[in-house]
């Protein structure tokens, strides 16, 4: 099993099958450590910002004791030879910024919930991270690393030696510690550096005369350091991507694993030598075999440094499609939270190297049914960037898109905005892409038959029709239902096409301000055309008439139409919220309206067909009848707005809540899938038989969220009415579920690491059904009430009975 | 400092012979080292590491091992198949004694300094006694085929280990036989390849160390014959290793110019485990690293790239500070230019030959920094080729330009130069009277009528040039206390008066030209003199010494001067004293006799006499804040000492007149082009 700290919650994966097997929350805030009980392989200790300790039977999932420390817990080890004191990392009372190790005495008194203050200095001036501190050789020493310097002290001889480095910032870069490790079974300590350096110090019980020596592959910070089990070899990795196994501490044996597709940010070995794993920035866990083979792989979303190519709906798989790997293109299926596959889009080798500028994806379009894809991949050059257009055709036969044309510089200038004639039932050769351009040109692409004989392929694209208006920049395009209009926008003009015969029709405008989204209305409300500009206001002209029909003073970030229906979200971004306002163009008035949707800035969105039409009681979320929107904030957390009943899925499961408190959160938590601040640990190989006796121990409403898809199931938040509706009328536990009309938004407090992270998050958006168990004061909960509900109930129940 | 037009000269294209190899003496603190080219230099570290006897090459006799015995005898051997023994005090080669082996590869005296073993190229080791005045053939130990490369005495003098072409053995002493082979290439390629074991050391705990051309470093167990622990520490080969007195650590030298140490590390805190751990790598040269050599302080590398490169150990060393400050010696720490003032001639010398040049001139004039376009470039006259094997000791050129002269180990060569336009002639000088060679140092009188020859035992001969082309032997000077190190320093003042010579035990002496006595003797001053001169005006001698202090004798009064006393009792500033490498010259402007004007490799002085000393609490080389300061602050601020460092590595400076200077240069990447290409390392980045 590998187990892992996510968010608030520890995580358990089955190495062998890659399944989430166990989610364990409980802890209030993010879990900063995690360690086995050196005593009992079955037990697993785990610390948290929130002050307390929790010791957990991880096969079962069950917390067995929980020790409060009281202040912050920033990183958490545990020693074999320190029979029942744990150490933590806290910050020192008083002074910002300075963390000391203390040693935890834990009390073996009986109950749940112990207090756990006796506490005692070890190292002071310690850093916050937990790779900075290692335990020696059967825990006799413990060294700490900050800045230039390393700490060395001797539990037995109660010495403290310091050791510097010169602080000299020579041109190979900055030689600050930045991770350190100790060797197993000798006196050996490996220290990572900001420059690439690993440093093995050796005979440092003696103040003068310790010496080190140094390593040298990592062209850029040393991220982790990893001894094997015995001790033989030492695992580096940093942001090359590379894992290098250094034998013997020789300079000259070295061993690497290349391309594991993004910067290493932590190294943990199985207690059996047998697996290593690496933990990646781009949200992702590799597991290795100890003959450096790469095993398995642990991945979500995978973390892009920039989605520049939105988010797109492949109309094939209903996967959402945004940047990945760098220069890929990766497909995730939000059922599965799973990447369906990565896409070469670039097909060139990704040098990791600051300042050098790649080529990257920035521009992504499919064909209505998906056959046809084009992508464009531009490099940031100071003088002229560097383009190039390729359209892909998927090849039924292998199930994957095949390159049919790659046109270099499609336009002068940087390509702002392309799109496909979505016509379904015309015929293929009809296919019409249109790319705006920054050059103040449109370019209009079809498909012609190849007439060189040699060529593999019958059809390939070529250029059909540049238009322009005025000479002003092309920002955005966009074609009508029936692909007989094109709209593009000239900064402020709206112009309109037709796409037959390339004429202008008219143009629209709403001075001052620039285009920034424009989009037709669908279906009912194919005549109007809704454009917003960034002065904010979202205007709606009628084409039949050519005339403004209604605007509004909103400064929209996000412009999505529902493709299934008429409907259009657009997210606005004011004083520091966004907000979402759902509308049909015949109609100025939204008719749904969620303020305060999250604090981040939300960035992109996209409808996602659902695969059967939902069933909806309230009016109010009947847009959501069809489809369902996912948001992508700046900080790339995924979320998304569902209105499902979660009635007979939580049943069983709410009974359970009322019984115990910690206990429910763990199946839904799993489904929530975060992927936030994680951090990887052991994993022990222990019998597989415990597995299947675990299930059939699960309620089956437990089973079957499990293996429900977690964008459709609600937040942990979600429980807190239904806990409450139990606690208030238990005899109506069936109906309690029918409860409250609740918008519950888990959106995670901002890190409080450098770390960039992401949370896939949950918005969850029940149904709303009659109310009368509860009556009105449940249901008309106004937000900041929920808000506050939702911190007190962890602590305080009693307030709750007050209701 | 006073402004001067200065001739910044780059024509000098001296390329210093690699570093071949180094053998340490460590109840001396003498280091000797042998280059490429066959000389041998001794460092002294007890004087502040000053290249105290430079013996100079022969072009027969290279010289691939070098030791001690017995603290202070040196010996050398070559591919020349010699064991020479060299005369420390008289700087040449005392006797030799032919190895009948072929070119000797290797030699290695045993701890009491008894016998000496030499590895030679038929694969014998032959024992030689060493006896007083020489050495004496002893026997052949069992002879196998292929060169014996290293030779290592294990230090209770019993067994000999010696390494070869993919094979190390071991001998014993006593009976001659081979008690132990090792193949060393045995791990490594099934495909053969050849493996050289470069260097080998015997541990008195019976492991043998082997460094060979597979990079790697390797710990036998002579006895049974195996592998103990095997490090690579590079790709190329591992060319030299060196052991500590103690035997914890090790210094490796590679042909990629990385030095490596190792250490004998305890594997736990508080248990008898050792291992030998590689720990710190040095990168300080840029070729192969030949020779490496391990004080108990510091380890010493020397490469081709001609850098002695002495880093000490921080963890031997008390405190932080100076001692513990990295050396790197390159060019040689004598005067190899001479410079005829009044004819702007200036000549160097090589170690074979010597080249005569005359300055450029300008007939513009510009601001301070600017670089004046030249009327006339400057213009080779003339390159003197020495006859023989032996190499030049020492060359001068009289300050009119007429007069041109050189020695080397066996012969004085005096030339007459004529200008005749542009051309010249160059006529050597017949009947040169017979000296006691070789001449250590000459040196031409202001006016070039006459020239002083350094020479051994103490003596300095005085010769009279006579027009048109001739010279008579006027006297020779002895000091009145016998004295058996040779004068490697003259100068001589102005006015022809008095003549000082600094001898190899650090004796100066002056002498009355007049009346050709000797006048008196400066007071011993326990280190090395490294440059001298009498000021023109006021004859006093200043002195400067290895440790960087600076004296002023006053000739007439036979005493130090009070300038002196002052910066004895005041004491120079720190900066000062930390400087690496020593004065090489002195000179004087007549102009400003308040003024002398000194340098080494790294700068150029010009020392006020009329200013105060600095205190360690001021900035020594101000130069350039002082150009930023108002002229009242800029009066408060000034000192003595007025350093320029614009030229390096400085070979010579010297003053051609009143306000004209003449500077040579040797930029370390011009010779650096020079020598071969070092092995090709892919650089990451490049």
């Amino acid at each position: 099993y590998l187990l892992c700290a996510s968010g608030d919650f520890v995580k358990m994966y089955s190495v062998a099958t890659e399944e989430t097997l166990r989610v364990m929350g409980g802890h209030a805030d993010l879990v900063t450590g995690i360690q086995l009980n050196p005593h009992n392989h079955m037990q697993l200790y785990s610390s948290s910002l929130d002050g307390s300790i929790k010791l957990w039977d991880f096969m079962d999932g069950i917390p067995i004791k929980t020790f409060t420390v009281g202040s912050k817990l920033l990183a958490l080890y545990a020693l074999a030879s320190f029979e029942d004191s744990l150490f933590v990392v806290i910050p020192k009372s008083g002074e910002r910024d300075t963390f000391q190790l203390v040693s935890v005495k834990l009390t073996k008194a009986a109950g749940q919930d112990l207090e756990a203050k006796e506490l005692s200095v070890v190292l002071d001036g310690v850093d916050a991270s937990p790779k900075r501190i290692a335990f020696g050789r059967e825990g006799e020493y413990v060294a700490s690393v900050k800045d230039i310097n390393l700490q060395v002290y001797f539990f037995k001889q109660k010495q403290l030696n310091r050791f510097s480095v010169s602080a000299a910032k020579t041109k190979s870069g900055n030689n600050q510690f930045t991770c350190v490790a100790c060797h197993p079974t000798e006196d050996c300590i490996a220290t990572g550096h900001a420059d690439g350096k690993i440093r093995l110090w050796r005979n440092f019980c003696h103040k003068k005369e310790y010496t080190f020596s140094t390593l040298h592959w990592h062209h850029d910070t040393v991220m982790d350091l990893a001894f094997s089990v015995e001790g033989t070899c030492l695992l580096s990795g940093g942001v090359e991507s590379v894992l290098v196994l250094w034998r013997n501490e020789s300079d000259c044996e070295k061993d690497f694993l290349p391309r594991l597709g993004s910067a290493i940010e932590y190294i943990s070995m199985a207690s059996d030598g047998a697996l290593c794993c690496t933990l990646h920035t781009d949200n992702r866990i590799t597991i290795i075999n100890s003959n450096l083979t790469f095993a398995k792989s642990i991945q979500g979303l995978i973390k892009s440094a920039n989605v520049k190519t939105g988010l797109v709906v492949d109309p094939r798989t209903k996967a959402l499609v945004l940047n990945g790997e760098p220069g890929h293109l990766q497909f995730y299926s939000l059922q599965s939270d799973q990447q369906l596959f990565s896409l070469d889009i670039v097909q060139r080798q990704y040098i990791h190297q600051a300042g050098l500028n790649q080529t990257d994806l920035v521009k992504v379009a499919f064909s209505a049914q998906g056959q046809w894809l084009a992508t464009v991949e531009e490099r940031e050059e100071v003088t002229d960037p560097e383009l190039q257009l390729k359209l892909w055709f998927y090849d039924e036969e292998t199930q994957s898109f095949k390159l049919n044309t790659r046109i270099n510089m499609p336009h002068e200038d940087h390509i702002t905005d392309m799109c496909f004639r979505d016509m379904d039932e015309l015929e293929d050769d009809s296919l019409i892409l249109v790319t705006t351009g920054r050059d103040c040109v449109f370019k209009v692409w079809v498909m012609v038959e190849d007439t060189d004989p040699e060529a593999q392929q019958s059809v390939s694209w070529s250029c059909d029709f540049v238009g322009s208006y005025h000479n002003y920049q092309a920002t955005n395009c966009c074609f009508s239902e029936d692909g007989s209009l094109l709209a593009v926008s000239f900064e402020e003009t709206v112009t309109v096409w037709d796409s037959l015969t390339w004429d202008l029709k008219c143009t629209f405008c709403h001075p001052p301000g620039k285009i920034r989204n424009i989009c037709f209305g669908r279906l009912m409300c194919s005549k109007y055309l809704i454009g917003a500009t960034d002065h904010g206001f979202l205007c709606c002209w009628n084409l039949l008439s050519c005339a403004l029909e209604w605007s509004a003073h909103l400064n929209v970030i996000v412009l999505q139409p529902d493709p299934l229906s008429e409907h259009i979200a657009a997210v606005s971004w004011l004083s520091k919220e966004s907000s979402l306002f759902v509308f049909k163009p015949n109609e100025p008035r939204p008719i749904y309206i969620q303020r305060n949707l999250c604090r981040e800035k939300i960035q992109l969105a996209a409808f996602v067909p659902r695969d059967e039409p939902e069933t909806v009681g309230s009016e109010k979320y009947l847009w959501l009848r069809r489809s369902q929107l996912f948001f992508l904030t700046d900080t790339q957390e995924l979320m998304t707005l569902s209105m499902k009943s979660l009635q007979e899925r939580l049943t069983p499961s709410s009974k359970q809540l009322a019984v115990e408190e910690s206990l429910p959160v763990t199946p839904f938590s799993l489904l929530l899938g975060k992927h936030r601040r994680q951090r990887s640990q052991e994993n022990t190989d222990l019998g597989k038989m415990l597995v299947p006796n675990k299930c059939e121990q699960d309620s089956p409403a437990v089973k079957e969220l499990l293996h429900t898809p977690a964008h459709v199931l609600p937040s942990a938040s979600f429980l807190c009415p239904i806990f409450i509706d139990s606690l208030l009328i238990s005899k109506e536990n069936k109906s309690a579920e029918e409860v409250a009309d609740e918008v519950e938004m888990e959106s995670e407090k901002t890190e409080d690491d450098s770390d960039e992270e992401r949370d896939v998050t949950e918005m969850e958006q029940e149904d709303a059904s009659p109310v009368e168990l509860l009556g009105e004061m449940t249901c008309k909960l106004s937000k900041s009430q929920e808000k506050e509900l939702r911190k007190i109930r962890k602590m305080d129940y009693s307030w709750i009975s007050a209701f | 400092m006073g402004e001067f037009e200065v001739h910044r000269v780059r024509f000098f294209g001296l390329v210093p012979a690699g570093v071949r190899c180094l053998a340490y003496q460590p109840r001396g603190g003498r280091l000797a080292l042998a280059r490429t080219d066959g000389a041998v230099e001794v460092y002294n570290f007890a004087a502040n590491y000053f290249q105290e006897k430079v013996i100079p090459g022969h072009e027969a006799r290279s010289v691939e091992a070098l030791c001690w015995v017995t603290g202070d005898r040196l010996f050398g051997a070559g591919l020349g198949g010699e064991i020479s023994e060299y005369d420390l005090s008289r700087l040449c080669v005392a006797c030799s004694v032919d190895g009948g082996g072929g070119p000797i590869w290797s030699m290695a005296a045993n701890s009491s300094g008894t016998q000496l073993a030499i590895g030679c190229e038929d694969g014998s080791v032959k024992l030689f006694q060493v006896v007083p005045g020489g050495i004496q053939f002893e026997r052949n130990l069992d002879r196998r085929k292929g060169r014996i490369l290293c030779l290592s005495w294990h230090p209770s003098d019993t067994h000999i280990a010696a390494g070869s072409i993919d094979i190390l053995r071991v001998f014993d002493v006593r009976s001659g036989q081979t008690v132990q082979r090792v193949m060393v290439n045995y791990h490594v390629h099934k495909v053969k390849r050849e493996c050289i074991v470069w260097s080998i050391a015997f541990l008195s705990s019976g492991t043998v160390v082997t460094s060979d051309s597979f990079g790697r470093v390797q710990f036998w167990d002579w006895e049974r014959g195996t592998l103990l622990e095997s490090h690579t520490v590079s790709t190329s080969s591992v060319l030299s290793l060196a052991v500590s007195e103690e035997e914890d650590s090790i210094v490796v030298g590679t042909s990629t110019g990385a030095t490596y140490q190792f250490q004998l590390l305890p594997v736990k805190m508080g248990s008898l485990e050792k291992r030998w751990v590689r720990t710190k790598p040095f990168q300080h040269h840029t070729h192969d690293v030949r020779a490496v050599a391990h004080s108990s302080t510091a380890l010493i590398s020397g490469g081709l790239d001609a850098q002695l490169v002495i880093r000490p150990l921080m963890e031997k060393m008390q405190k932080k500070g100076y001692e513990a400050a990295l050396r790197k010696f390159t060019f040689p720490h004598r005067r190899l230019v001479s410079c005829a003032r009044k004819a702007r001639l200036l000549l160097f010398q090589f170690s074979q030959h010597l080249e005569l040049w005359r300055l450029g001139s300008t007939d513009e004039t510009g601001k301070d920094g600017e670089v004046l376009p030249l009327c006339r470039m400057p213009e080779h006259l003339v390159q003197l080729k020495s006859k023989g094997p032996e190499h030049i000791y020492c060359s001068c050129v009289s300050p009119c330009g007429s007069w041109l002269a050189y020695s080397t180990a066996s012969r004085f060569h005096l030339y007459r130069v004529r200008y005749e336009g542009d051309s010249i002639s160059v006529k050597k000088v017949p009947k040169v009277p017979k000296l006691l060679l070789p001449a250590y140092q000459l040196q031409f009188s202001a006016d070039s009528d006459h020239l002083f020859v350094a020479s051994a035992r103490g003596s300095v001969h005085v010769l009279q040039l006579l027009e048109p082309g001739g010279c008579k032997h006027l006297h020779s000077y002895r000091p009145t206390a016998e004295c058996p190190e040779a004068v490697y320093l003259l100068a001589v003042s102005s006015d022809g008066h008095w003549l000082a010579a600094a001898s190899g035990d650090w004796a100066i002496h002056i002498y009355n030209l007049k009346c050709f006595k000797h006048h008196c003797t400066v007071p011993t001053y326990d280190c090395a003199v490294t440059a001298l001169a009498i000021h023109p005006i006021t004859n006093n001698l200043v002195i400067a010494y290895s440790d960087q202090q600076l004296f002023e004798f006053s000739i007439p009064e036979k005493q130090y001067t009070a300038w002196s006393r002052t910066v004895q009792n005041q004491g120079l500033h720190k900066v000062w004293l930390e400087r690496d490498s020593p004065i090489t010259h002195i000179t004087f402007n007549p102009k400003n006799p308040s003024h002398i004007l000194l340098h080494d490799i790294y700068m150029f002085c010009v020392l006020d006499k009329s200013l105060p000393l600095p205190d360690n609490s001021a900035l020594l080389m101000n130069q350039s804040t002082l150009k930023q300061l108002p002229e009242t602050a800029r009066q408060r601020q000034l000192h003595a000492f007025k350093i320029c460092k614009k030229f390096q590595p400085l070979l010579f400076a010297d003053l051609l007149d009143e306000n004209c200077l003449v500077m040579v240069e040797r930029p370390i990447m011009d010779f650096k082009t020079q020598l071969p290409l070092p092995i090709q390392q892919k650089k990451f980045g490049t």
